[in-house]
């Protein structure tokens, strides 16, 4: 055992730091963001994902045809813990290139991917992905946004929700429900949709957190050739479970402050003698360990030309709830001054308040808890799905609330 | 990244199953269990000294297989798979770890290769009574040539050959090694959570013994002989572990209730995929901690807490929600659950519960950030 690479792996790792080096800042090393770099963050994201493409680190195990590199998963592991580690904005880019553009390739005809896996890739177009609506959530395939055929057009009407970057995008995939007389699963298409058009609307969406940064979107009477169908009319449902098939391996570290950061503030308050904090500690410490080195597992998997196993599919159901406990500890430990936000008064600039109101949205996404367990119970341990009372019901009959 | 066992580690993982399946079977288990007269399987420990892996970390020079600890964490997981009735961990861990870390040379000529042979069983011989043992005050006396005093639970205590016990000298402590064929020693046997591991009081009264190491270093060559056997033990909560949720998993399908299989209720679905998750924590930190084991890593005090606390964690919630899960039958005699809620608790409070290993982590922790 070890944590070393292979000569391989190193080589790849050198080439990936140089061209990084070369490009881009460590993290760290600025100042904090102010609102005008926001602003400019669309366009910073654009012209990196242009210079990653031209030398070929955009896509990593994309086919060389693709414009990828043609490379292993490890590669990609590599390239993504590399890349984290520098000032890299990468974020409106994920969701397509990571999900919608495969999607594309895998399904979609010869013109379609002429005209947008290169565009997307460069970094020229920005994708999303409309699949959540509000009343089909964690039961996707109950979405009532429909759309009726009218000529070589359909006709697109409802509303989708938490479609992150829906306001910068310039393209999307849509599931829509395409026959309501048959049952959920089997009345669904997949489209490209234009973003830009007349008759879609985004709207952000006022989060729990306070923040912005998700929307909710209307179409209205909008027109979609048939031609930008992505599979059989009635196979949506078969497509959009290989775009989340596509979900990358997640290469980040947790997603707010952990052990060291909890254990530096109650040094620093004098608290960390306190015996319950210690056990606390300890255990937060083991559950952080446990997600790092399962990931490291999944690389040895990766590195040794083999399929990894399911163990990577604890991942968020740990860090979500780690974040939320260890950031309540945090607050409670601040007792009544714990309640403020303003990051100047505030130990560690507030980012355990922070936390504490994103990481409920942290639960839910990209899969609830509940719903992670029984992909879990289901796929990993082989035990039987839930009854599923509307499963051969046509869905014009289906109860809905 | 090279973090798993080797595909040689995997298949001795494997032999290992295969033999231990075949030989240790339940009713192996059962006949200590159901017998107060018996205190471990003799016939699995003379096959299991037969196949050699006794010898497993011990070097080629004493008659050992010199092979590493990574295969001695393989085997340590399959044996608590099984709940392998027999003096193992004593001999295998505690005995023979003990040795190579303190012992003279002479000492090792000694002990070694006898344990390579399977001619002694050894015991480790800490607890005094209810708390964690306090190398500062102990009871359990060495003067440099014998050693007075009693032990309570000492587990192997009642079959074992030799004893590393860890007793006040002067104003500190000492590891001591006791030959138990001496005089003045008297062995009772005690009931225990688990019966399908024995346990003895042992109560030394001026019985003939010998320093392993220097005079007062008791405490530190206890602390760091502790965080090689906890890997070790982790494994063996491991193997444990994911035999329970296996279990519990295969109940889950086969029986019905309300015209389907209980597993197809969320209630029972979320509970095992806890259990898995909890699982794989475990197993992660414990891969670790073999490697830190087997490299001497700088890491160790931080890795065999770590693994130590989280498969202890594992092993408790999947052996206790295995019983659940069984319903009524897993709170029978007959069925298996029970065994392995015995057995999680032993393995959770031997060697340091949970609640030592969570201050030593997080004292490895200060120590790391103070330097």
């Amino acid at each position: 055992m070890d944590f070393n690479d292979t000569k391989e792996e190193a080589e790849f790792r050198a080439e990936a730091r140089a061209f990084l080096e070369k490009h881009l800042k460590p993290k760290g090393s600025g100042r904090m963001a102010s609102s005008r770099d926001r602003v400019n963050m669309l366009e910073k994201a654009k012209a990196w994902q242009k210079t990653k493409a031209e030398n070929k680190f955009a896509q990593i195990t994309w086919p060389k045809e693709w414009g990828g590199r043609g490379g292993t998963a490890m590669q990609n592991v590599i390239w993504g813990q590399e890349e984290s580690k520098f000032d890299a904005p990468t974020g409106p880019f994920a969701i397509g290139l990571g999900m919608c553009i495969p999607t594309v390739i895998a399904f979609g005809s010869d013109a379609h991917k002429q005209r947008y896996v290169e565009k997307a890739l460069k970094g020229e177009e920005i994708w999303c992905q409309l699949f959540s609506e509000p009343s089909a959530g964690s039961d996707v395939a109950g979405l009532k946004t429909r759309a009726v055929k009218d000529g070589d057009e359909w006709v697109i009407n409802g509303q989708k929700v938490w479609t992150s970057g829906a306001h910068y995008s310039d393209f999307g995939i849509l599931l829509v429900r395409t026959d309501p007389k048959v049952p959920k699963h089997k009345g669904l298409t997949m489209f490209i949709v234009n973003m830009k058009q007349k008759g879609v609307e985004a709207r952000p969406i006022h989060q729990a957190s306070g923040g912005r940064e998700f929307n909710e979107v209307y179409f209205t009477d909008v027109r979609i050739p048939d031609s930008d169908r992505l599979g059989e009319v009635g196979a949506g449902w078969k497509v959009a479970l290989v775009t989340l098939m596509n979900e990358r391996l997640a290469v980040g570290g947790s997603p707010g402050p952990d052990w060291a950061e909890i254990m530096d503030y109650a040094r620093q308050s004098g608290t960390l003698s306190d015996q319950a904090f210690r056990e606390k500690l300890a255990d937060w410490y083991v559950a952080a360990q446990g997600y790092k080195l399962t990931k490291f597992r999944t690389q040895t998997a990766l590195s040794r030309g083999q399929t990894p196993g399911p163990e990577n599919s604890i991942g968020k159901i740990i860090t979500a709830n780690h974040l939320q406990d260890i950031c309540n500890s945090a607050i409670e430990m601040q007792d009544h001054y714990g309640i403020i936000t303003e990051s100047e008064r505030m130990p560690a600039d507030a980012i355990f308040q922070q936390s504490f109101m994103w990481a409920p949205g942290l639960r839910i996404a990209g899969g609830t808890d509940e719903i992670l367990k029984n992909i879990i119970a289901e796929r990993v341990l082989g035990l039987p799905q839930d009854v599923r009372v509307d499963k051969d019901l046509p869905f014009d009959q289906m109860k809905s609330g | 990244m090279n973090f798993d066992f080797s595909e040689d580690q995997k298949f001795l993982a494997g032999e290992a199953r295969k033999f231990l399946e075949a030989e240790s079977a339940i009713p192996v288990v059962r006949e200590v269990l159901n017998d107060e007269s018996k205190a471990y399987s003799e016939g699995l420990w003379k096959k299991i000294a037969e196949m050699g892996w006794l010898g497993t970390a011990i070097p080629e020079e004493q008659g050992g297989l010199g092979l590493g600890m990574l295969e001695m964490c393989v085997l340590a997981e399959e044996m608590g798979r099984v709940l392998a009735p027999v003096p193992f961990s004593s001999t295998a861990y505690f005995l023979t770890e003990a040795v190579k870390l303190a012992g003279s040379d002479k000492q090792k000529n000694d002990i070694l290769p006898r344990i390579v042979a399977g001619e002694i069983i050894g015991c480790y011989a800490a607890s005094e009574g209810p708390g964690h043992p306090d190398p500062a005050h102990l009871s359990t006396e060495f003067d440099g040539k014998t050693l007075s005093g009693t032990k309570i639970p000492v587990t192997d205590g009642g079959i074992a050959t030799h004893a590393v016990v860890l007793a006040k000298e002067g104003k500190g402590a000492s590891l001591v090694l006791v030959d138990l064929s001496a005089g003045g020693v008297t062995r009772t046997p005690i009931s225990t959570l688990d019966p399908t591991r024995g346990h003895a009081e042992l109560t030394f009264t001026g019985t003939p013994a010998e320093r392993l190491g220097k005079k007062g270093d008791g405490a530190a060559l206890n602390d760091a002989l502790l965080d090689k056997v906890a890997v070790l033990l982790a494994f063996e909560q491991l193997g444990g572990a994911s035999k329970a949720l296996e279990m519990a998993k295969e109940y889950a399908l086969e029986r019905y209730a309300f015209g389907r299989p209980i597993g197809g209720n969320q209630a029972i679905k979320h509970k095992l995929a806890e259990m898995y998750v909890k699982n794989e924590v475990a197993r992660s930190n414990c891969f670790y901690g073999a490697w830190a084991l087997s490299t001497d890593a700088p890491e160790m005090p931080e890795a065999a807490a770590a693994a130590r606390v989280a498969a202890s964690e594992a092993f408790w919630f999947a052996s206790k929600e295995n019983i659940q899960t069984h319903g009524g039958m897993g709170f029978t005699w007959e069925v298996d659950c029970h065994l392995y809620y015995r057995r999680a608790k032993l393995l959770a409070v031997q060697a340091g519960g949970p609640k030592v290993w969570k201050e030593k982590l997080v004292r490895a922790l200060e120590q790391k950030n103070a330097a």
